[in-house]
């Protein structure tokens, strides 16, 4: 535990990468997971440079003529997130091979949302991904599109209500489909992938600086809680992140060289109504007419946990 | 020394690109500009060249790595086609926006539908409202000229504006023409080192590229982005001065070919040039005062220059080698009818030509040549003309 803490209080001590005074909402999950990444490679002696999918961190953190990054950071476009770092990464090689540049501390970092990964940006992912580009990429996984007032994504879960997932009399259950398995489909493309939260920070951190140590792309999903999207209290941010976790409807985990670990396992694992009753976004399965859905999101969660569990097991 | 050489288009911007050797080139194959990423690819495999050659997914990956590799301080080039170029159209905006001086020769192609694989303009002029300059070139030695001059000309301080070297797809890419290819070095003196006064890269002084701009700021942007692209007229020109200079060929933003003292004046840009300088020549030939003004130089539109050189002009016709969508005439033909008006109450009309491949030849020219003689002593004409099209 001593040595945690004098982890965490150097992590802490890091001069902010991402300064304050963005506009982020407050308890957003963005700028806590953010933080966390960047100031795990700064302590690992990485100079990062940062390249930003249009979303919520974006809007809040570059608004000109205000920066919050003091790093070199680039914004594109929405959907190209990986394609601008992989020209990017494209440039460090070209111009270190050519004696143009020399610093070997320089490490890639995209940061994108869910709709700029497992929906609109999943092309341009998937491209550098395949290209083997050196960088770390981290999903912002707020599950749905909150810059825009949350609207579905592919990665919303069964049972969410979103504004284009409405729920009403004729419709009491939300989104009809289950979430897409980014982790799957990265890992897919044979590169290290994991998932981590903020509420297991030093899960997280681990699995930030092992990707960051790849010769090559390395993937992470991080769950984002988001306050207004979700609905609940800035102050329960990294409540809610471990609720996902305790639940199982986030695992910790990760597939390296096509073999998957499961890196916690809850001692009691809590149904899934622990994590889903603190969040407006479910209020509508809390009623005679959303049990079974509740029960269905239950079902979804234990399946693909067990999945977890045998695949690990099998030593897959 | 440079030496005389046939080879088609494409290869000519080929041997453009691997001499200019850029630090970055991120492209997707597509016809007829497909040819181009495949020499580079051979180049590099041949150690004729080195650059980092990133073969992304798609062309918007290729355009959106390039802005990535552009803000990371080196030189970044691409080619493309058609509906290649019109999958970057976002990216392009924000190319020119953050003032990226990326070269991206284009050949170019019709857009579908239906599919269309050949010469067309529908695709460079799609994207002429994109803050990019759009150089037109009529024959594969221009073509390779101009993507040379065309690193010099984006990399300008005054400009800072990605630049687009056109040639027609086919007619040109994939015709073999003799050309002068100039030696690597003498290329590589000319265009000079690129130095980039922010990059992602220096940790040091760390630069946020591609704030976004709220209406109070949003606007100035713009205009000052607009104030780079209009730099490039003149800066084209001394470019190109320097370049005749050096090699002893230079183009200027247009080219006037017996236009001085026509009557009658013909307008056009790319491929079709030849083709009209011919029938140009006939008509002279037969005692008709006829000319040829080629605009090079689009985006920045040239209007003074124009407005100068049609000042003896009795009737004009515009040639657009793409359909309007409803417009009152395509887009040359109404850059000309907005710069000449005021100027005279002459005839200018225009004349559709060539979509999708579809072949113009000298005696086409000679009929619109003949039609505007008439529209010159009164005869009523029609504003839009299609030449060679099915009744």
């Amino acid at each position: 535990m001593a040595k945690k803490l004098s982890f965490l209080n150097k992590l802490a001590l890091n001069k902010e990468l991402l300064e304050g005074g963005h506009r982020l909402c407050p308890g957003c999950g963005h700028s806590i997971i953010v933080r966390m990444v960047l100031n795990t490679a700064m302590q690992e002696g990485y100079q990062p440079v940062m390249a930003n999918s249009t979303g919520c961190l974006e809007v809040c953190t570059g608004l000109y003529p205000y920066s919050s990054w003091n790093i070199p950071w680039i914004h594109n476009a929405f959907e190209n997130v990986a394609a601008t770092l992989s020209g990017a990464e494209s440039m460090y090689k070209s111009l270190s091979r050519r004696g143009k540049l020399n610093n070997d501390k320089i490490v890639f970092i995209a940061f994108g949302s869910d709709g700029g990964t497992y929906d609109i940006g999943l092309q341009a992912l998937s491209g550098a991904a395949e290209r083997g580009h050196r960088f770390l990429y981290v999903c912002d996984d707020n599950e749905a599109y909150q810059n825009t007032g949350n609207q579905r994504s592919s990665a919303t879960p069964y049972g969410t209500r979103t504004t284009t997932s409405a729920v009403g009399t004729a419709d009491p259950i939300g989104k009809k489909q289950k979430r897409k398995d980014i982790m799957e489909i990265m890992a897919a493309h044979e590169i290290y992938t994991a998932q981590a939260s903020p509420s297991y920070w030093m899960d997280l951190i681990k699995k930030v600086k092992k990707g960051l140590k790849q010769n090559g792309p390395a993937y992470l999903n991080v769950i984002q809680p988001c306050t207004t999207g979700w609905g609940y209290d800035p102050k329960d941010t990294i409540n809610l992140a471990k609720l996902a976790v305790d639940t199982c409807i986030w695992p910790l985990y990760e597939i390296e060289n096509r073999r998957s670990k499961v890196n916690y396992k809850p001692k009691n694992k809590l149904p899934v109504e622990e994590y889903l009753k603190k969040q407006k976004r479910y209020a509508h399965l809390f009623t005679p007419k959303g049990k079974e859905a509740l029960e269905k999101i239950q079902q979804l969660t234990d399946e693909h946990w067990n999945f977890l569990l045998e695949r690990e097991q099998a030593g897959f | 020394m440079s030496k005389r050489v046939a080879l088609s288009g494409n290869e000519a911007a080929a041997h453009a690109i691997r001499q200019i050797n850029p630090d970055v080139i991120a492209a997707f194959p597509i016809t007829p500009s497909t040819p181009i990423p495949m020499a580079v690819s051979q180049f590099i495999a041949d150690g004729k060249m080195t650059t980092e050659f990133v073969t992304v997914e798609s062309e918007h990956s290729a355009i959106s790595a390039c802005v990535g590799a552009s803000a990371a301080g080196g030189r970044v080039m691409t080619a493309t086609s058609a509906n290649g170029l019109a999958l970057m159209f976002e990216i392009l905006y924000i190319a020119s926006g953050m003032r990226r001086p990326i070269v991206a020769p284009v050949v170019a192609r019709a857009l579908s539908g239906p599919l269309n694989i050949h010469g067309d303009f529908s695709d460079v002029y799609g994207v002429r409202e994109s803050g990019w300059v759009e150089l037109f070139c009529q024959d594969s030695q221009e073509f390779y000229d101009t993507i040379i001059q065309s690193v010099k000309l984006a990399e300008n301080e005054s400009v800072l504006t990605p630049v687009m070297p056109i040639a027609d797809g086919f007619d040109i890419s994939h015709t073999v023409e003799n050309w002068y290819m100039e030696d690597d070095e003498a290329v590589q003196k000319f265009i000079g080192e690129y130095h980039s006064k922010y990059s992602l890269l220096d940790t040091e002084h760390p630069v946020t590229f591609g704030a976004w701009a709220p209406p109070d700021w949003y606007y100035e942007h713009r205009r000052s982005q607009l104030e780079g692209l209009l730099n490039a007229c003149d800066a084209f020109k001394a470019v190109d001065k320097e370049f005749g200079e050096k090699f002893g060929r230079s183009y200027g933003v247009i080219e006037k070919y017996h236009s001085d003292d026509a009557d009658i004046v013909v307008i056009g840009m790319g491929a079709v040039s030849g083709t009209i300088k011919d029938a140009v020549d006939e008509m002279r030939a037969n005692g008709i005062s006829a000319g040829f003004l080629r605009v090079k130089l689009f985006r920045p539109f040239p209007y003074k220059d124009i407005i100068e050189a049609l000042k003896g002009a009795k009737a004009i016709g515009v040639f657009d080698r793409c359909i309007t969508a409803g417009a009152q005439t395509a887009a040359l033909c109404t850059d000309i009818r907005s710069a000449m008006y005021g100027k005279s109450n002459i005839p200018i009309v225009n004349y559709t030509y060539g979509l999708g491949g579809r072949d113009t030849t000298v005696s086409h020219v000679k009929t619109v040549i003949e039609q505007l003689k008439e529209a010159a002593e009164g005869k009523k004409i029609d504003l839009i003309n299609y030449i060679n099209l099915r009744a």
